[in-house]
């Protein structure tokens, strides 16, 4: 089957000052129907004119984008506008209209694709309610919060029935709680009307609670690619450690001693593999942080082990978890 | 000295005062208007980017903002001759006005209109609008409150150039302060024109603010 998102060799490049940033480098990727696909990297790692160029806001110097099977680089300006109705966008600042209410805010995309107002109205009350905020539909986007407000700009993005949902850091501006309730709407909109979804984000947690396939970028190329159980597992990009091991920094003691990341996910979880790695080489095994994580549905655990000071124990501790099916990666200099 | 000869003079002014500055604003914008969404939509930044008109249009606007109004007003006597048909009394003073208020007014349109976050615009295009529908709908649409300042600033500015135009026989109050208070040392009248002139631009100026205010649905 055609995939509905087809990349090829895209490039951008712009003019700075007297030099050129090539802030898309030669990236090429598809995406299937129904899919929720995470673009992942730190800022100015090429995210934001990536998901650009997939709507042509950015165009790409080089390369084609294929969506639907149509050659979005060689549409008219009138193709283009209305093949963008049908690849809804949000944005990390809503971008709602400021001197517009709820219900006129949610109007505005049916207005541009030339619905009579009453069908509008109608259309948008409906939305409202999916979104769970038809009491706000008389208010300005000034008197909600972050979360409704982007609940707004999720019903408006869904007016026009799009195929693709772009999301372009959408939950940045949000705190912890309403990022989740931001999160589990996009899921269910993807679950229910089979809207292929694409996450820009900097953040892995938003990649881990939605996504089911992963893209990294940096410095404008793709560097890595896969599950998300594959990169949570086993990174193998300095980038995606980077990215995977970023919210172990804090922690202030984990310095200098030999360290690795233990990953174990289903029916590993039940095995006692700490303390058998124990009692097998008669050598003590520090734990500095455990937690688990439900990514795509499924439990993951990751463990920080501090290894004994014999090299040879430490390597052999290391086989040995291997050999179980843990994912194993040492990351003494990612932390610190 | 404040007989009725003097009173019907000066409610004749001032109704001529209104008369000049609210038609020339009009005309101001209807000139102004669209060089300022001109000016705004093909800057570098704008939505539809177009170095070349963009600075032709710079060049004219910057060109007649800087004649002085009173030798604007002797400039174009004979546009306004052509016109009007005379080049004293308060509708020939309307042609003047306008000329020197529809490149300042298309400044302030292109400042207020590229106030309109980058971000609804994005958010539009991303949608499939058009430029006209951008335009309309976002741009001046968001942008009501600060156009709304702005034609209240328009107002304020044509209302003090009005009263410039006495000095070549304009008419309105302004023309009534130079003839009695600088030709016949009559500066009693002076001051009562210049009270009148003055309550003028604070009731202009604040029911200009109050509407925009009022519209403006940003701030709850």
């Amino acid at each position: 089957m055609e995939p509905i998102i087809r990349v090829e060799n895209i490039s951008r490049t712009f003019q700075a000052g007297n030099g050129q940033v090539e802030a898309v480098k030669n990236i090429s990727f598809s995406i299937e129907k129904g899919e929720i696909f995470g673009i992942i990297g730190l800022s100015g790692a090429g995210k934001s004119t990536l998901v650009r160029c997939l709507n042509l806001l950015e165009r790409p110097n080089e390369g084609s984008i294929f969506i639907d099977g149509k050659d979005m680089m060689n549409l008219s300006q009138a193709e283009l506008r209305r093949e963008r109705q049908d690849i809804g966008m949000i944005f990390q600042h809503f971008n709602l209209l400021m001197q517009r209410n709820v219900i006129d805010n949610i109007c505005f995309p049916l207005e541009i694709a030339g619905v009579s107002r009453n069908d509008a109205k109608k259309r948008a009350e409906e939305l409202l309610e999916i979104v769970g905020l038809s009491e706000k539909a008389k208010a300005y986007p000034a008197q909600l919060s972050g979360g409704q407000k982007q609940r707004v700009a999720i019903a408006r993005v869904l007016a026009n029935n799009p195929k693709i949902l772009l999301c372009d850091e959408a939950t940045s501006a949000l705190d912890p709680q309403t990022t989740k309730s931001i999160l589990k709407l996009v899921k269910e909109i993807n679950r229910d009307y089979g809207i292929t979804v694409i996450v820009i984000t900097h953040e892995m947690a938003v990649i881990q609670e939605i996504c089911s396939k992963v893209a990294v970028l940096d410095h404008g190329s793709m560097v890595e690619e896969g599950t998300v159980e594959e990169l949570f597992r086993a990174p193998k990009t300095e980038e995606a450690k980077k990215l995977i091991l970023n919210e172990f920094r804090h922690i202030k003691e984990m310095r200098s001693e030999r360290m690795i990341r233990v990953t174990f996910g289903g029916s590993s979880a039940f095995e006692p593999f700490i303390g058998n790695a124990v009692l097998e080489y008669k050598t003590p095994l520090n734990i500095l942080y455990a937690n688990t994580k439900t990514i795509n549905g499924n439990a993951e655990g990751e463990m920080i082990l501090q290894l004994p000071e014999s090299q040879e124990i430490a390597d052999r501790m290391i086989e040995y978890f291997k050999e179980n099916n843990l994912g194993v990666e040492e990351v003494d200099h990612y932390v610190g | 000295m404040l007989d009725k000869v003097i009173i019907d003079m000066l409610i004749e002014g001032t109704v001529a005062t209104l008369y000049m500055t609210l038609v020339s604003t009009l005309f101001g914008y209807i000139f102004g208007l669209p060089m300022g969404i001109v000016l705004a939509v093909t800057d570098q930044e704008g939505i539809k980017p177009n170095g070349i008109i963009y600075k032709i249009l710079d060049f004219i606007v910057n060109l007649m903002r800087s004649i002085p109004f009173l030798i604007l007003l002797i400039l174009v006597m004979p546009v306004t001759k052509a016109l009007v048909g005379k080049t004293y009394g308060s509708t020939a003073t309307i042609v003047p006005l306008t000329i020197a208020a529809a490149p300042f007014i298309g400044r302030m349109v292109e400042s207020s209109l590229k106030e309109v976050d980058k971000g609804v615009i994005e958010a539009a295009q991303s949608m499939g609008a058009g430029t006209f529908t951008i335009i309309w709908k976002v741009l001046l649409a968001e942008a009501r409150t600060s156009l709304l300042v702005g034609v209240t600033i328009a107002v304020g500015t044509i209302f003090g150039y009005s009263a410039m135009a006495g000095v070549i026989g304009g008419g309105g109050l302004g023309d009534i302060a130079i003839r009695y208070g600088y030709y016949r040392y009559e500066s009693d009248i002076m001051f009562v024109t210049i009270v009148i002139l003055v309550v003028l631009v604070q009731i202009l100026q604040g029911l200009g603010m109050m509407l925009s205010k009022k519209l403006d649905r940003r701030h709850m």
